[in-house]
């Protein structure tokens, strides 16, 4: 398999590159400076993409490569591939879904907590010395809160189970009711929104869910309402989170994800009620390796005519 | 309440910004805030409040027993914390006083709390958000991968109930839960331990949610922290005292454990300056009871206490003194 040319993206695990190195022919594009020459001179070797959730394969990207056979994704979301694309030229794509389930439901349970609990400001406060000075304010009970769930799927459920532990009831939408699940059921998001304390978004990114959080949702939500973003940013309308936030209208927000990351929009920076992180939904060394095996198990599977592991398309 | 008609006195000591207790007390009882603005707590008491069978102490003003000789008409000691070992408890033995504790009132934003800052220290929240709020991420790309969460062993110290409210959230993150009790039990689930050394060396992560007593203090010391080891987190809620602290700052500075959630310290407000450049820790200013919420159940269950005493019904909260 030496001679298969594996297009990688851009940086995403360096345990990944050393996997994929050892049994392909592995080019990093990200280090090429000069992009359409370097897809130009590479158009016949190269026969698979590994992408993640920054960057996939477009339709420019497929129509670059004519030896293109498999999407790898180092994600469970596809929102950075052409899936119709694909699918129209024979594509495969595979994803790393149930690896990172876990680690991302954990990630909600924690923003709600150190949103609530405001462990980030409290941290802040004591490292600057200010705690001789004075208590820090009260914060805000999580424990029995109502969790409301957008998107009961695989991360959705392992949210839900978490939050059940602490004694919280659990509200969800999704497009139709699930009937093996004793959740309540919202028809739509704003009924969602006027119905929990905290608002957790977990569904893919799609067309249909695109801004899904808009600025009647948050308003349902209201002032003492929060929301959790650990989907993808587009999910949510961010100048009217910033607005929300800024006006008081929202009573808080703890994000994982932006809608045009690394940047992340500057007014939130100083705020109180807010809690900012780089995209580290699955971010943790033991579910990085595990998903990086996935892409190479589903590499090498494709390479060798076995079934794929994880195929999406 | 009992033979007169005038509501019995019930003395209030607490720092001037604690007022959670004033307005639900003072419905059903003469109430009385001790005043030290223009004389001294010993004068105050001796001049005020000799009669007084109730006394209320808020937060965690210490009680000794000089305090408590001012005091020859006392009866109960109401306490709002969960801990008291800021009450001189020999000298309440040998008066004969009963105490009653905050009991239940915190439990649950006490585990909560200490979830909160195991999935913090494990996922780097803090460290992550001072990393995008300083523009970091634009800059310098993707930050430093945590520690997953489930299927970590934790073992959580405990006195009280605040245990197993710990380990019912952990369970549901597919942690493998263990605490300590007095004796094993035939009817727990979780692995039982007859030493520290060996719990440590067996566990990922230590969880301390129990009261500071003689036998409690310095219950992690440099031994055991070797013994959990590099990978090895703490999380402490109870108090600073069950932490040799000195020697957690060298172990949190060298390496020999991964890493610390701590809500309380040894000398606080002081806590060690060399944790302050720290990304492997997590400091909270001992606030894991301190929700909007706790405080009204702390001032309920202070009530019911009072009038349980008064009306000889039995406490809800007391505490058992050894």
């Amino acid at each position: 398999m030496e001679s298969i040319g594996v297009l990688m993206m851009c940086p995403m695990s360096s345990y990944l590159e050393n996997e994929l190195e050892k049994r392909f022919n592995l080019l990093r594009f990200w280090t090429c400076p000069e992009k359409s020459v370097f897809l130009e001179s590479h158009r016949n070797s190269i026969r698979a993409v590994v992408g993640n959730a920054s960057a996939g394969a477009d339709a420019q990207l497929i129509n670059d490569l004519p030896k293109l056979e498999i999407v790898s994704s180092f994600s469970v979301g596809l929102d950075k591939i052409d899936l119709g694309k694909c699918k129209e030229k024979g594509i495969r794509v595979t994803n790393t879904p149930d690896v990172l389930t876990e680690d991302v439901a954990d990630l909600a349970i924690g923003l709600i907590l150190a949103l609530l609990r405001r462990l980030c400001e409290c941290d802040r406060y004591v490292r600057s010395g200010k705690w001789k000075q004075g208590d820090f304010q009260l914060t805000t009970k999580f424990s029995g809160k109502s969790v409301g769930i957008i998107g009961l799927g695989r991360i959705g459920t392992a949210i839900a189970k978490r939050a059940q532990a602490f004694s919280c009831p659990i509200n969800y939408y999704s497009r139709t009711v699930k009937p093996d699940v004793a959740y309540k059921y919202y028809p739509t998001v704003v009924d969602l929104a006027q119905n929990s304390d905290i608002l957790v978004v977990a569904c893919p990114l799609t067309d249909q869910t695109r801004h899904i959080v808009d600025r009647q949702v948050m308003d349902a939500l209201g002032a003492k309402g929060v929301l959790i973003n650990i989907g993808r940013g587009p999910h949510v309308d961010e100048q009217e989170l910033v607005k929300a936030l800024t006006e008081g209208r929202l009573g808080g927000a703890a994000l994982d994800v932006f809608e045009h990351e690394p940047h992340v929009p500057e007014e939130l920076f100083g705020l109180e009620n807010v809690v900012l992180l780089p995209h580290v939904g699955s971010g943790t060394v033991e579910t990085r390796n595990a998903m990086a095996d996935l892409v190479v198990r589903n590499l090498e599977a494709h390479f060798s005519g076995k079934s794929l592991l994880t195929p999406v398309v | 309440m009992t033979e007169s008609s005038d509501p019995p006195l019930v003395l209030i000591h607490r720092p001037p910004s604690l007022t959670f207790m004033d307005e639900t007390l003072s419905r059903e009882f003469r109430t009385l805030i001790t005043d030290t603005s223009s004389e001294s707590l010993p004068s105050f008491l001796s001049r005020h409040a000799s009669s007084a069978r109730a006394f209320v102490v808020v937060g965690r003003l210490p009680v000794t027993e000089e305090l408590l000789s001012h005091l020859p008409s006392l009866q109960i000691l109401v306490c709002t914390s969960v801990g008291i070992d800021h009450i001189d408890l020999a000298a309440c033995k040998r008066r004969d006083l009963v105490i009653t504790n905050a009991g239940n009132a915190f439990s649950d934003d006490v585990a909560d709390c200490a979830v909160g800052l195991l999935l913090s220290v494990l996922r780097r929240i803090p460290a992550a958000d001072r990393y995008v709020r300083s523009g970091n991420w634009a800059k310098f790309g993707d930050f430093q991968l945590g520690s997953k969460v489930c299927s970590k062993k934790v073992f959580v110290v405990v006195t009280g109930k605040i245990g197993s409210f710990v380990a019912k959230r952990l369970e549901s993150f597919g942690c493998i839960i263990s605490y300590n009790s007095r004796s094993q039990k035939q009817s727990s689930s979780y692995r039982y331990y007859p030493d520290i050394l060996s719990l440590a060396a067996d566990n990922d992560v230590l969880v301390l949610c129990c009261s500071l007593t003689d036998e409690t203090h310095h219950i992690v010391n440099r031994e055991v922290m070797e013994s959990l080891g590099k990978d090895g987190v703490i999380v402490n809620v109870g108090r600073g005292g069950l932490i040799d602290e000195k020697e957690m700052v060298k172990c949190l500075v060298e390496g020999v454990i991964g890493g610390a959630g701590l809500d309380v310290f040894e000398n606080e407000p002081a806590v060690p300056e060399e944790l302050f450049g720290l990304d492997n820790v997590v400091l909270s200013p001992h606030l894991a009871v301190a929700t909007s919420g706790s405080l009204d159940n702390v001032a309920e269950i202070g009530l019911a206490n009072l009038r349980a005493f008064f009306s000889n019904r039995p406490l809800l909260s007391p505490v058992q003194l050894d």
